[in-house]
C-alpha cells in the first residue's frame, strides 16, 4: 500500500461539497466564546485572561470550569457595576486599577488578555485601545492583548479563534529569504503536539512551530515562507490574519482518525517535498496502530445513526471520521458556522445523504431529532439529560474539545468516546 | 469594576430561572445574547433534571443590534407561547439586554397573549441570584394571587391550613426539606394549601390566600412574597427556620401557636437522635472544636446555633455573602463575640479562615476548596454547591431527620475521637507519627509532605529564631494546632522583644494566650 491509497475512499462517496445547507436562526443552545478561556489558560502557561463583563460572564466561566477550581486560576472577571454604566466611574481608570490588582497578585504573568464580553461591547468599551495603553505601561514585562469572547460575536470555540488572531499581530516577521517553515495552528493537548512534532521530525520537516505556544515568550515567527496547517476547524479569523502576513494555508482534512491524520500530515509532506517512501516510513506504523485501535471498536458503532447538534465546528470532521472509519451513518450534521473552504477536504468525504445545518433554532432541531430517532445524539449538556430521559443515547459534545482526540495514537480514544454511551446502555439493567 | 475570581451567586435572571424551573406551567422568555443558555446546564447537570428548563432565549447577535431586537423578542415570545402553551409567562432581560433597552414588559403587553404575562425588572448590575429569585416569586404571587375571593371559607373545626414558601429549583436540599417539613406539619394535623414555587402551577398561586398562615422555609427566596401576603391576606409567617434540633422544636411550637393547637404531643413523640448522640461520651472530644461558618444567611445562622448549642463547638468566625441579610448575621456574630464577615469576595473569606485557624469550616463549595487548600476539615451547609450535594439519598437539613443528617455531616470531617487520642499518645511512635503515611500507601510513600510543607513556613528571616530544642518541642504538639502555636509563640516573642524562641518562650506564650 502506498501513501496515496489511504486517501482513496473505500467506497465511492458523492461528497457533501455542493450540498444545500439548512440555515436557521432562533434560540442557540451553545456557549459563547468566553468558554475558550477554560482550555486556553491551561495551554499558555504564563497568560492571564481578564474578562471585562458582568456577573453573568463570571458565572458562566465558573460553571464551565466546573471542578477545575484552583486555589487561584489564571482567569478572572472585572465585573461591571452600576457606577461603571452610569459613567460615574471612568471605565479606563477602573480597568487600569483592576489590571494593576491582577498583576500585583500574579507577578509571574507575562501576557494578559482583556477579553471582551456582550456587555462591554454593547456599551462600546474600547478594550483594544485599553490594551495598547496598558501594554505601554507594563512593557517589557507584560504584554497586554485584547480579543472578543462575547456571545453576540462568537460561538464557543470561536473564542479561541479570536484569541489566536490577536496573537498573530504579535508574531515576529521572518526574513523574506528565510527557509520555509511549518506552523501548526490551534490548541492541541501537549501530548498530541509532541506526537506531531516527532512525526514531522521523522519526515525531515524542520522549522515546525505551534500556535498557541506553551509560553507567551515563545511566539513563532511568520512570513511569506510560512505554510500553516490548521489543527482545528474553527480558526477562520486566525487563518485570515496569517494569510495577511503572507503565510499560506495547506488544505487538508482535520487530523481526526487514521485517515484524517494521514491526510493532514500528507498535506505538509507534499508542501515540503517529502519523498513518499520517507512519508510512509514515518506514518506506516502509527497509522496501522490507529487502524487496529479503531477496527476493534468498529463493531460497536457500525450501522448506527448519529445526529449532531451544533457546538464547536468539529462536527463535520467528526462525522467524516465516524462514517468512514467507524461505519456510522450521519443524519443531520449541525454546526454553528460552516467554513466551506477550510472544511472542503472533509466535506468531500462525507456521504451525500447527510443533512448539513448551520446556525440553530433549537426547538425545531429537537423536532427533527425526535423524528429521525437517531441511535446517538451529540449535543451540549443542556440537552443531554433531557434527551436521555426521552430514551435517546447521547454523547455530550464538550468532552470532544477537552479530550486529546487528534492524531494516530488518540484515534482509538476518540472512537471510545462514542462507544461508551452505547456500552453503558447495554450494561445497565435498571 | 470589581475583580471577581469566583462568585457565590449568579446574576438575578438565574434566580428567576430557579423559580420558573421549580414551577409547572410557567414559561420564561429571556431577552439575551447567544451563550446565556449556559445556565440551562446548572439545572440539567447539577440538579440532574430530566427536562430542559422552561426558558426560551432570544439569542440576539451583534448584527441584530440597533435593528430588530425588539421584533426578535416579540417573535420569540409569541412562538414560545404557541409551542409550550403555558398557564402563565415571565418576560425579562438578561444583563446585556438590559443595556440595549428594549422593553419586554411593553412588548409583551402589545403581544396581547391570552394568559397572564408577568414582566420582571431585575437590575443585573446591582442585584444577584437570590434577590432575583425573591423578586420573581413576589411578582408572580402579586400578579396571580386572587385577592377578590373571600378567604378561608372553611367550616370551623376543620383544622389549620398553611402554605409552604421558598423552595426552588437548584436549592440546596430543598427537595428533601420540603418532604420533611410536610411530614412534620402532617403530624401536627396541619394541611398544606400550596407549596411554592417548587411544584406549584400558576393556578396554585391563585389560591394562596386560602391558607391561614405561611411557613417560610427560605427567607432569601420567600421573604418578599410572604410580606406581601401578610399585607394582603393578613397571613402571618413563621420566623424560625427549622434547621437543627432546637430550631425544629421552636418551629413546631411557633407553628402550633399559629394553628392554635398543642405542640407538646408532637414534640414528645418526635425528635432527633442528635441530643443523645451529642451527649454520648464519644462526642466528648467535640467540645470546643473551633469552627468557621460562611454561607447564605439562613444556613449560616442555623449552623451557628447548632454548632454552639447542639454540638458544643466554639464558633470562631461567622459570615455571609448575602448582603440583604447582613444585619441578622452581624447581630448573631456580635452575640457570639466574633467579627462578622460580610463579603462576596472568596479571597477575603480565605484570608479570614487562614487567620482564624479553625479546626473545621462549614460553608459552600468555595469554602470546601479553601479548606482543602489549608488542610482543614470542611462540611458543606449551603449553596453554591456542586453536583454531589444534590444527592440521590434522602438528606434534608430541616426538621428532626435534618438534625440527624447535620450531626453526621458535622462530625465526619473531624478526626475521630479515638484517632485523635492515639495521635496524641503515640505521636513519637515510629509508625504512628503524624508524618507517617497510612500503611496501605506505604509502598508509594512520599512520606514527608506535611513535614516539608511545615518547614517551608519556618519563621521569616527577620523574626525570632527557634532554638533546636524549642523546635523539637513544637513538633510534639499535634499538627492540627501546631501552626497556631507557632504563630502565637512568634507573635508573643516579637511582642516581648525576644530574638530567640526557647522551650521556655514556647510555654510562656502558651500561658499568655490561654488566659
Amino acid at each position: 500500500m502506498n501513501a496515496s491509497t489511504t486517501l482513496t475512499p473505500a467506497e465511492p462517496v458523492a461528497g457533501c461539497r455542493d450540498a444545500d445547507v439548512l440555515r436557521e436562526r432562533g434560540q442557540h443552545e451553545v456557549f459563547c466564546g468566553l468558554t475558550g478561556i477554560v482550555w486556553l489558560h491551561r495551554k499558555i502557561q504564563d497568560a492571564f485572561f481578564l474578562v471585562v463583563g458582568s456577573r453573568t460572564c463570571a458565572h458562566l466561566i465558573q460553571s464551565a470550569a466546573g471542578v477545575m477550581i484552583f486555589a487561584e486560576p489564571r482567569f478572572a472577571t472585572a465585573v461591571m457595576e452600576e457606577r461603571d454604566l452610569a459613567g460615574l466611574a471612568d471605565a479606563n481608570e477602573e480597568l487600569d486599577r483592576v489590571v494593576a490588582q491582577v498583576l500585583e497578585r500574579r507577578p509571574e504573568v507575562k501576557m494578559l488578555f482583556l477579553v471582551g464580553s456582550c456587555p462591554s461591547e454593547v456599551i462600546k468599551l474600547d478594550l483594544k485601545k485599553a490594551a495598547q495603553r496598558l501594554s505601554a505601561n507594563y512593557a517589557p514585562d507584560v504584554r497586554i492583548l485584547n480579543y472578543t469572547g462575547s456571545g453576540i460575536e462568537t460561538t464557543f470555540t470561536e473564542g479561541e479563534d479570536q484569541c489566536l488572531a490577536s496573537l498573530v499581530d504579535c508574531m515576529p516577521a521572518t526574513e523574506p529569504e528565510a527557509e520555509a517553515d511549518l506552523l501548526v495552528v490551534g490548541t492541541l493537548a501537549d501530548v498530541v503536539e509532541d506526537q506531531f512534532q516527532r512525526l514531522f521530525d521523522e519526515m525531515g520537516i524542520e522549522n515546525v512551530a505551534f500556535l498557541p505556544p506553551r509560553r507567551s515568550g515563545e511566539l513563532p515567527s511568520v512570513g511569506p515562507n510560512t505554510r500553516f496547517l490548521l489543527a482545528q476547524p474553527f480558526l477562520t479569523e486566525t487563518a485570515r490574519k496569517l494569510s495577511d502576513r503572507g503565510a499560506n494555508r495547506l488544505a487538508a482534512p482535520f487530523p481526526l482518525g487514521a485517515e484524517g491524520t494521514t491526510g493532514w500530515l500528507k498535506a505538509a509532506a507534499d508542501a515540503f517535498g517529502v519523498e513518499p517512501m520517507r512519508f510512509r516510513a514515518a506514518t506506516a506504523a502509527p497509522e496501522a496502530r490507529a487502524k487496529a485501535a479503531t477496527a476493534k471498536r468498529r463493531g460497536a458503532l457500525e450501522g448506527k445513526s448519529i445526529f449532531f447538534f451544533p457546538d464547536s465546528q468539529l462536527e463535520v470532521p467528526l462525522a467524516r471520521f465516524l462514517s468512514r472509519e467507524m461505519g456510522m451513518v450521519p443524519g443531520e450534521v449541525g454546526t454553528p458556522y460552516l467554513h466551506r473552504e477550510h472544511l472542503d477536504p472533509d466535506l468531500a468525504l462525507l456521504p451525500d445523504t447527510v443533512r448539513l445545518s448551520e446556525g440553530q433554532h433549537v426547538d425545531r432541531q429537537l423536532e427533527r431529532c425526535r423524528a429521525d430517532r437517531p441511535d446517538m445524539v451529540v449535543c451540549g449538556l443542556g440537552l443531554a439529560n433531557p434527551l436521555e430521559a426521552d430514551g435517546m443515547t447521547t454523547k455530550w459534545s464538550i468532552e470532544l474539545v477537552f479530550t486529546p482526540i487528534q492524531g494516530y495514537e488518540q484515534a482509538g480514544d476518540l472512537a471510545d468516546l462514542f462507544v461508551r454511551p452505547f456500552d453503558r446502555r447495554t450494561r445497565l439493567e435498571v | 469594576m470589581q475583580l471577581t475570581v469566583w462568585t457565590y451567586e449568579g446574576p438575578p435572571h438565574v434566580g428567576a430561572m430557579r423559580v420558573a424551573t421549580g414551577m409547572e406551567g410557567v414559561h420564561y422568555v429571556l431577552h439575551s445574547p447567544q451563550g446565556d443558555t449556559y445556565a440551562d446546564l446548572l439545572f440539567t447537570m447539577i440538579e440532574r433534571r430530566d427536562k430542559r428548563p422552561p426558558v426560551t432565549y432570544t439569542t440576539f447577535k451583534a448584527r441584530d443590534l440597533g435593528t430588530d431586537t425588539a421584533a426578535l423578542f416579540k417573535g420569540t415570545l409569541e412562538e414560545a407561547y404557541e409551542r409550550y402553551r403555558p398557564q402563565a409567562m415571565l418576560v425579562g432581560s438578561s444583563c446585556t439586554a438590559e443595556l440595549i433597552q428594549d422593553d419586554p414588559a411593553g412588548l409583551a403587553r402589545a403581544a396581547n397573549l391570552p394568559i397572564p404575562v408577568v414582566p420582571l425588572e431585575l437590575p443585573s448590575y446591582q442585584r444577584k441570584e437570590n434577590w432575583g429569585a425573591a423578586e420573581t416569586f413576589y411578582q408572580l404571587v402579586r400578579g396571580l394571587a386572587d385577592t377578590e375571593e373571600p378567604q378561608r371559607h372553611r367550616p370551623a373545626g376543620e383544622g389549620s391550613v398553611c402554605n409552604i414558601l421558598g423552595p426552588t429549583a437548584l436549592g440546596f436540599r430543598h427537595r428533601d426539606d420540603v418532604a420533611e417539613i410536610t411530614k412534620l406539619l402532617g403530624e401536627l394535623g396541619i394541611r398544606i394549601n400550596v407549596t411554592a414555587p417548587m411544584g406549584a402551577t400558576p393556578a396554585d398561586l391563585v389560591r394562596l390566600g386560602a391558607a391561614d398562615f405561611n411557613v417560610v422555609l427560605y427567607p432569601e427566596t420567600a421573604g418578599t412574597a410572604a410580606k406581601w401576603l401578610k399585607r394582603t391576606f393578613d397571613q402571618p409567617s413563621t420566623t424560625v427556620v427549622p434547621i437543627g434540633h432546637g430550631a425544629t422544636s421552636d418551629f413546631v411550637r411557633e407553628v402550633a401557636e399559629l394553628a392554635g393547637i398543642d405542640s407538646e404531643p408532637v414534640l414528645a413523640r418526635a425528635g432527633s437522635r442528635l441530643p443523645w448522640y451529642s451527649r454520648s461520651v464519644d462526642s466528648n472530644y467535640l467540645t470546643g472544636k473551633r469552627v468557621f461558618i460562611f454561607a447564605d444567611a439562613t444556613h449560616a445562622l442555623a449552623a451557628a446555633r447548632v454548632a454552639r448549642e447542639e454540638m458544643g463547638f466554639e464558633v470562631v468566625g461567622l459570615g455571609t455573602y448575602a448582603r440583604e441579610f447582613a444585619r441578622d448575621v452581624r447581630a448573631a456574630a456580635k452575640e457570639i463575640g466574633v467579627e462578622p464577615l460580610i463579603t462576596d469576595d472568596y479571597l477575603e473569606v480565605e484570608r479570614a479562615i487562614a487567620e482564624a485557624q479553625p479546626e473545621m469550616v462549614l460553608g459552600t463549595q468555595m469554602e470546601r476548596h479553601i479548606a482543602k487548600r489549608l488542610g482543614i476539615g470542611c462540611a458543606v451547609i449551603s449553596a453554591p454547591v456542586h453536583v454531589q450535594d444534590f444527592p440521590a439519598r434522602y438528606s434534608p437539613l430541616m426538621g428532626f431527620e435534618g438534625a440527624n443528617v447535620l450531626f453526621d455531616t458535622l462530625v465526619h470531617p473531624l478526626t475521630m475521637g479515638l484517632e485523635e487520642h492515639l495521635l496524641g499518645m503515640f505521636r513519637k511512635d515510629f509508625e504512628f507519627n503524624d508524618t507517617a503515611q497510612p500503611s496501605h500507601l506505604a509502598a508509594e510513600s512520599a512520606g514527608t509532605d506535611r513535614a516539608e510543607a511545615e518547614a517551608a513556613t519556618v519563621a521569616p528571616a527577620d523574626g525570632p529564631i527557634w532554638v533546636p530544642d524549642a523546635e523539637a518541642e513544637l513538633k510534639k504538639i499535634p499538627f492540627f494546632v501546631r501552626g497556631k502555636a507557632r504563630r502565637n509563640t512568634e507573635a508573643y516573642a516579637a511582642e516581648q522583644g525576644r530574638s530567640e524562641i526557647t522551650v521556655e518562650t514556647l510555654y510562656d506564650a502558651k500561658a499568655h494566650f490561654s488566659r
